[in-house]
């Protein structure tokens, strides 16, 4: 161990982690105690004498109770869900398939085929909405949620295929030979020895596409029109506001709201999502 | 997908037991997601940014003129501009902290587990709703931000934050770096780990300090991971639209437009699908020198 003295420590290591902690979760603590603030609170000038913004000496949940009550926002939760699990099925089907398929078998053009998934991977969407968008429409599928669930696989099995690529090509080619020695089909093999073995690449690739889509915002900006067809995201941004008008409380509420389903995925599998995302840039 | 009894050696076993056909059976659906919704699009937007097509109107070819257009036009400039500024900022800001902070996570101390999991935060949030957060903290009369520094005898009366174009432009790239960091110092921490502490040692033995201990001892070892780290993030950063779209939406008087958020409004908000086509291929030269250089590198990994 490198030792050192004690002052040392805390100038090069409590100090600076804890305003990297304070900076890192104070927007999180400012939501809360926004959206349980009541409005007269809220609204008050910041040379106010009696302004304390960092409590509230009357906290209320009346801005959740509307937020559930009075707008859409349950319905967009349910949205951006059910589009959030579809895809990730889509892209972990798709991805496995194609991991597999680049990571353990032999044939012409397996190089060409995994360079050109690798750089859809790195096609930003904001490159792609507006011939998209077109496309959409001529599909007539514009303003319904296969709009999303199409499209959001096209930046969740790139990634899916090239974790799961990653992940069957450490696994020993012997296990599959076993197997097939003792009369098992190669695709008795992939499905019943391969994929059992990958299940926690499975798992890691599929958490990080999940809160990718939860999380995703331009495609369903663009492709959704009507409130209550929209997901969590876009409906907080484009239906929260009314004219000109913001009602933070709300605002914040739902910010909170429609973070925490992601927040709760990741906090249960912290380590499944830390491998999904490390390689997903190592590959 | 039908699945082939093993006991009975049917047409469909032998077919998959060829290894080239169940390779194309398993790539199948990927290429056709992919074709149907990556490459033809990309053909298409190269398509529509060379004809006049708006919305409810088939266009017809007019050349480079959207292109032409868009490089006369001053916003486009403006957005032009701030892309690389915006980009270039974030990312130092991104890596410098992330490596700071990566290499505090990567001392023991108590509740490491914890406080690792609560930095990833910011990154698994909705990009948009944090920004919204961000837009609270920035509001011109009750921002808490102006509140702290008044208090702190900094400033005597409010800034500007998203109300100037320059303000709201480093506000955007405070939020960037705030939300990219997360990923920087994970990954970046991934990678200390990999690197045995015995190295550390003997060069403190030699009498090397932290610094010199991380100039030249940790960051050549880092070196191969930042890399694919800075070049993730430059693709995200200069693609970006959420965040600027919801924390100034490229105001105050289209100074904070980015390409991306240029492009949505003249092709989405105002439906001119060509033009908006055309400033958004504008990304596409820096994107493919990025993926090019990416690849590349991947080459050589592979080849050593």
């Amino acid at each position: 161990m490198v030792i050192e003295r004690r002052w040392k420590r805390w100038i090069y290591f409590y100090i600076p982690l804890t305003i990297f902690i304070i900076g890192t979760l104070f927007p999180f603590y400012w939501m809360l105690i926004t959206a349980t603030r009541p409005d007269a609170e809220l609204y008050r000038s910041w040379r106010a004498a009696n302004n304390t913004p960092f409590w509230t000496l009357a906290p209320t949940l009346e801005h959740f109770r509307d937020l559930m009550a009075k707008t859409t926002f349950p319905r967009w939760l349910w949205n951006t869900f059910f589009i959030a699990c579809v895809s990730t099925v889509i892209s972990l089907f798709c991805g496995l398939l194609a991991g597999y398929a680049l990571g353990r078998l032999k044939f012409p053009m397996a190089g060409t085929i995994g360079t050109s998934i690798f750089v859809t991977y790195l096609v930003p969407p904001t490159l792609l909405f507006i011939p998209l968008a077109n496309i959409i429409r001529t599909f007539q599928l514009g303003d319904t949620p296969w709009a999303l669930i199409l499209t959001y696989p096209t930046f969740l099995i790139p990634f899916c295929t090239w974790l799961l690529m990653g992940y069957f090509k450490t696994i020993p080619k012997e296990l599959e030979e076993c197997a097939r020695i003792d009369g098992a089909t190669r695709f008795g093999a992939m499905v019943r020895i391969i994929f059992p073995i990958a299940v926690p690449g499975i798992l890691s690739a599929g958490i990080f596409a999940f809160t990718l889509s939860w999380n995703e915002f331009i495609y369903a900006l663009v492709f959704l029109s009507s409130p209550e067809k929209k997901t969590v995201p876009v409906g907080v941004v484009s239906e929260l506001i009314r004219g000109d008008i913001y009602f933070w409380g709300q605002l914040m509420a739902g910010a909170l709201l429609g973070s925490i389903p992601v927040a709760l995925v990741y906090s249960f599998f912290v380590e499944y999502y830390v491998t999904g995302l490390t390689g997903s840039v190592k590959g | 997908m039908a699945h082939p009894g093993t006991s009975r050696p049917t047409g469909m076993t032998r077919f998959l037991e060829n290894e080239r056909l169940l390779a194309c059976l398993l790539l199948a659906p990927t290429v056709v997601l992919l074709g149907l919704f990556i490459a033809y699009p990309f053909v298409m937007g190269v398509w529509l940014s060379l004809s006049n097509t708006s919305v409810g109107n088939v266009g017809e070819f007019v050349g480079l003129k959207n292109f032409i257009k868009a490089w006369n036009d001053s916003i486009f400039q403006t957005a032009f501009y701030n892309t690389f500024y915006y980009t270039f900022w974030a990312t130092i800001f991104k890596l410098v902290l992330g490596m700071w902070l990566a290499l505090l996570l990567n001392r023991h101390f108590r509740g490491k587990r914890i406080v690792r999991a609560a930095m990833l935060l910011p990154f698994i949030v909705p990009t948009v709703l944090s920004t919204f957060a961000w837009r609270w903290m920035f509001d011109p009369t009750f921002s808490v931000l102006n509140w702290l520094l008044y208090q702190g005898g900094f400033i005597t009366t409010k800034l500007p934050f998203l109300s100037d174009g320059v303000y709201g432009m480093w506000c955007a790239i405070v939020v960037n770096t705030w939300r990219g960091m997360p990923f920087f110092a994970i990954t970046l921490l991934a990678g200390l780990q990999t690197i045995s502490t015995d190295l550390q040692e003997a060069a403190s033995l030699d009498g090397a300090n932290g610094w010199q201990r991380f100039w030249h001892v940790t960051w050549p070892l880092l070196k191969p991971v930042t890399l694919v780290v800075v070049v993730f993030s430059v693709i995200q950063t200069f693609s970006d639209f959420q965040l600027i779209y919801v924390l100034t939406g490229g105001g105050p008087a289209n100074a904070t437009h980015l390409l991306a958020t240029y492009a949505y409004q003249i092709g989405v908000a105002t439906g001119l699908l060509g033009e908006g086509a055309a400033i958004s291929l504008f990304m596409l030269p820096v994107l493919f020198i990025v993926v090019w250089l990416q690849l590349r590198y991947l080459r050589r990994l592979e080849g050593a």
